[in-house]
């Protein structure tokens, strides 16, 4: 077993305690998630417990509502010992991406993690179905599905996927914008080569339910990678690190919620006539293709540029700011480095 | 969290050099820090607030020297938007360790572009000092151009210096005029986005700072995270500044603290009106959104 309690916890841990001794080399990095405020006192639990103080909001305010949203919470307790069953690595998690009307960019995100991604596929997660990744032809049980693309609905097959896919997994993620706002297959009309009768696209949202969004386009592998490892302490973390995980998620789980149409007009309605802009700049800097100048200190978006990706409006402090994570951060995101290395 | 947020020092300082001190606004801490930074390689270049084509509008611009982290230093009363070179630092710009500094909005769009990368690619790793300065609320260049030309009656390109303290906002001209008007009268002009803001002191930036505590020319320094700590000592131990601890200053810690649940009472407020400032058809009152609750 670990030696727990005599070494010095500065690396966070993002295993559960349960993981059998014999499938972690001894060398491992210790990894424990100490969720801590910068100022909280350098002495830790003897058993290294993660700690999370979601210290959330200043002075004089009501407590944080909790997610109206969590599938994944009631849907864990159910299938998590099917998956047990099936898997030779009983602690990871198994994640698929079921390619629907995108460019492949999304996957190839995926994979720009670099070494990130073996690391998630040593340790946190199987990869059961992808693209060209994965010699496997039929929508398996996963725990999480990344849905790249929007679906066409005038091909049979990709509405079938999209619903065994949502039928066989506890978590649909609409990964990309594509998937999660139809982004740029919002302006298809049809008459393309080589499938010209190919006109109607939609999000994913239109044909299932889906669970978390992860806009942009294409979408940040380090985002992907923070749901992915958020996904595992969720699904196979003690109390405490579900609930960071739960914390994290949960404004990903709500622009599920929010809708399926993403513009820079987003910056307008829901930011600006809303009276909640402060001029930082985030989303001219996020614009993927550039489509917003800051015009003395407000965005200005030129429409016809934006290609509907949403992730202006997502990366804005003002769409939601939740001090719970956000006054942690510098514990979660050694948290998550510690997971990586 | 506490409304001056976690920190593991509070000092009183001021910036050794003089050409610095110069071009500053207070003890010239956030110029420092980054040109030592800077040549101790923690950072290759920091995003400030540079010059632009009219007076006194700031314009966001990647500083890889001191002569240029010199040309931004000093406070505009306006909106900034630095966050917008953000992932073009690393990426036109090809920095590898990027510095910024921003009001405290600023350094909470920072930490959401680390903890929820959606948009930026890259980049969340690449913060290498985000630098926080204290802010009690921001105006559009408009905004700053009746203040000054309108109510204190002076061109925008002959004021040398623009402050706030003491209840007044002050504007020095070149000729070496002084024009005061009351604070509480700016704030019609207050754009609408920062009486929603609960932060007053940059809670989430590696280090932090402003005049409010200390005495004139002297900052009031937050050291808050691990990141943060290495750099002050490392400064400290080179020279860059010096310090008196905050209980031998006046007004001090108090102070700060006052101004700081001030506004956080005060917006928070602002936050709950908004809850209930409409009307439903059943008489039940109607929202607007809170971005602290969903987006
Ligand atoms: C809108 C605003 C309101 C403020 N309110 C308060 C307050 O209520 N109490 C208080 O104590 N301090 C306040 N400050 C901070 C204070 O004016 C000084 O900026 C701070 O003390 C740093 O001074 P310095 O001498 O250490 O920094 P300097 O060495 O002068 O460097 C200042 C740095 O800030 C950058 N900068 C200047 N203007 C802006 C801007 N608008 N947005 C982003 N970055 C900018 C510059 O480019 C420079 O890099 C406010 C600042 C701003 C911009
Ligand atoms: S990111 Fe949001 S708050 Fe910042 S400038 Fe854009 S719309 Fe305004
Ligand atoms: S303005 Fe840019 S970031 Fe925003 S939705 Fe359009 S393309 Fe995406
Ligand atoms: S008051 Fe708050 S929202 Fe307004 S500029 Fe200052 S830090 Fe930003």
């Amino acid at each position: 077993m670990k030696p727990a309690a005599s070494e010095p916890q500065t690396k966070p841990e993002v295993k559960p305690e349960a993981k059998p001794a014999a499938s972690q080399p001894p060398t491992k990095p210790e990894a424990k998630p100490e969720v801590k405020t910068a100022r909280s006192k350098p002495h830790r639990k003897p058993e290294g417990k993660p700690e999370v103080k979601p210290e959330a909001k200043p002075a004089a305010t009501e407590p944080q509502k909790k997610p109206a949203v969590k599938p994944s919470d009631v849907i864990v307790d159910e299938k998590v010992e099917v998956v047990k069953e099936e898997k030779p690595v009983a602690d990871k998690i198994t994640i698929g991406e079921l390619h629907l009307s995108g460019c492949t960019g999304c996957l190839v995100t995926l994979a720009d993690n670099y070494e990130g991604l073996f690391k998630l596929l040593d340790d946190y997660a199987d990869l059961v179905y992808a693209l060209t990744l994965v010699d496997v032809r039929h929508v398996p049980e996963m725990d999480v599905c990344l849905v790249e693309g929007s679906c066409c609905l005038n091909d049979e097959l990709s509405v079938e996927e999209l619903k065994e896919a949502r039928a066989k997994s506890k978590v649909l993620v609409a990964y990309g914008a594509c998937a999660a706002y139809g982004n740029i297959t919002r302006f298809c009309r049809g008459g393309q080569w080589n499938q010209p009768g190919h006109e109607a696209f939609v999000p994913i949202s239109e044909v299932v339910d889906v669970d978390l969004y992860i806009p942009s386009c294409p979408p940040c592998p380090q985002e992907v990678r923070n749901v992915a490892v958020m996904a595992y302490l969720l699904l196979r973390g003690n109390d405490e690190q579900k609930q960071l995980a739960t914390a994290y998620l949960t404004p990903l789980m709500q622009l599920a919620q929010r809708g399926n149409e993403a513009c820079g007009c987003d910056l307008m309605y829901d930011v600006i006539n809303q009276g909640l802009c402060m001029g930082c700049g985030t989303c001219a800097g996020t614009c993927p293709v550039r489509a917003i100048t800051m015009e003395y200190g407000k965005p200005n978006v030129n429409r016809d540029q934006c290609i509907k990706c949403g992730a202006c409006y997502s990366q804005c402090p003002r769409s939601w700011f939740n001090f719970d994570v956000m006054n942690n951060y510098e514990a979660i995101m050694g948290a998550i480095k510690g997971a990586m290395q | 969290m506490d409304v001056l947020g976690n920190y593991k020092s509070a000092i009183s300082a001021r910036s050794t050099d003089k050409d610095i001190l110069k071009k500053s606004q207070d003890g010239g801490i956030i110029t420092t820090l980054f040109a030592y930074a800077l040549e101790e390689g923690i950072i290759d270049g920091a995003i400030v607030a540079g010059p632009s084509d009219e007076p006194w509008r700031p314009e966001p611009m990647v500083a890889t020297s001191k002569a240029e982290l010199l040309a931004a230093a000093g406070t505009r009363y306006t909106i900034s938007p630095n966050l917008y070179l953000i992932k073009e630092a690393t990426r036109s710009y090809g920095l590898d360790r990027v510095g910024i500094v921003g009001v405290p909005c600023q350094i909470q769009a920072v930490r959401k572009a680390q903890l929820y990368p959606i948009g930026m690619r890259d980049v969340d790793d690449k913060i290498a000092l985000a630098l926080g300065i204290y802010c009690m609320e921001n105006l559009s260049y408009q905004a700053l151009e009746a203040i000054v030309e309108d109510h204190c009656n002076q061109k925008m390109e002959s004021v040398k210096k623009m402050d706030i303290g003491k209840g007044k906002f002050t504007v020095y001209t070149e000729r070496g005029a002084v024009s005061q008007m009351p604070l509480k009268l700016i704030h019609k002009y207050v754009q609408p986005g920062c009486n929603v803001c609960l932060d007053y002191v940059g809670n989430l930036a590696d280090i932090s700072s402003g005049s409010v505590g200390s005495p004139d020319g002297w900052s009031t320094v937050f050291v808050r995270s691990m990141k943060g700590n290495a750099v002050w000592d490392g400064a400290i131990a080179a020279g860059c500044f010096e310090t008196k601890p905050m209980d031998q200053v006046k007004p001090g810690l108090d102070l700060v603290k006052k101004l700081a649940t001030e506004k956080i009472t005060k917006n928070q407020k602002n936050v709950d009106a908004r809850k209930t400032v409409g009307l439903k058809a059943d008489g039940t009152p109607k929202g607007l959104r809170n971005p602290y609750e969903s987006p």
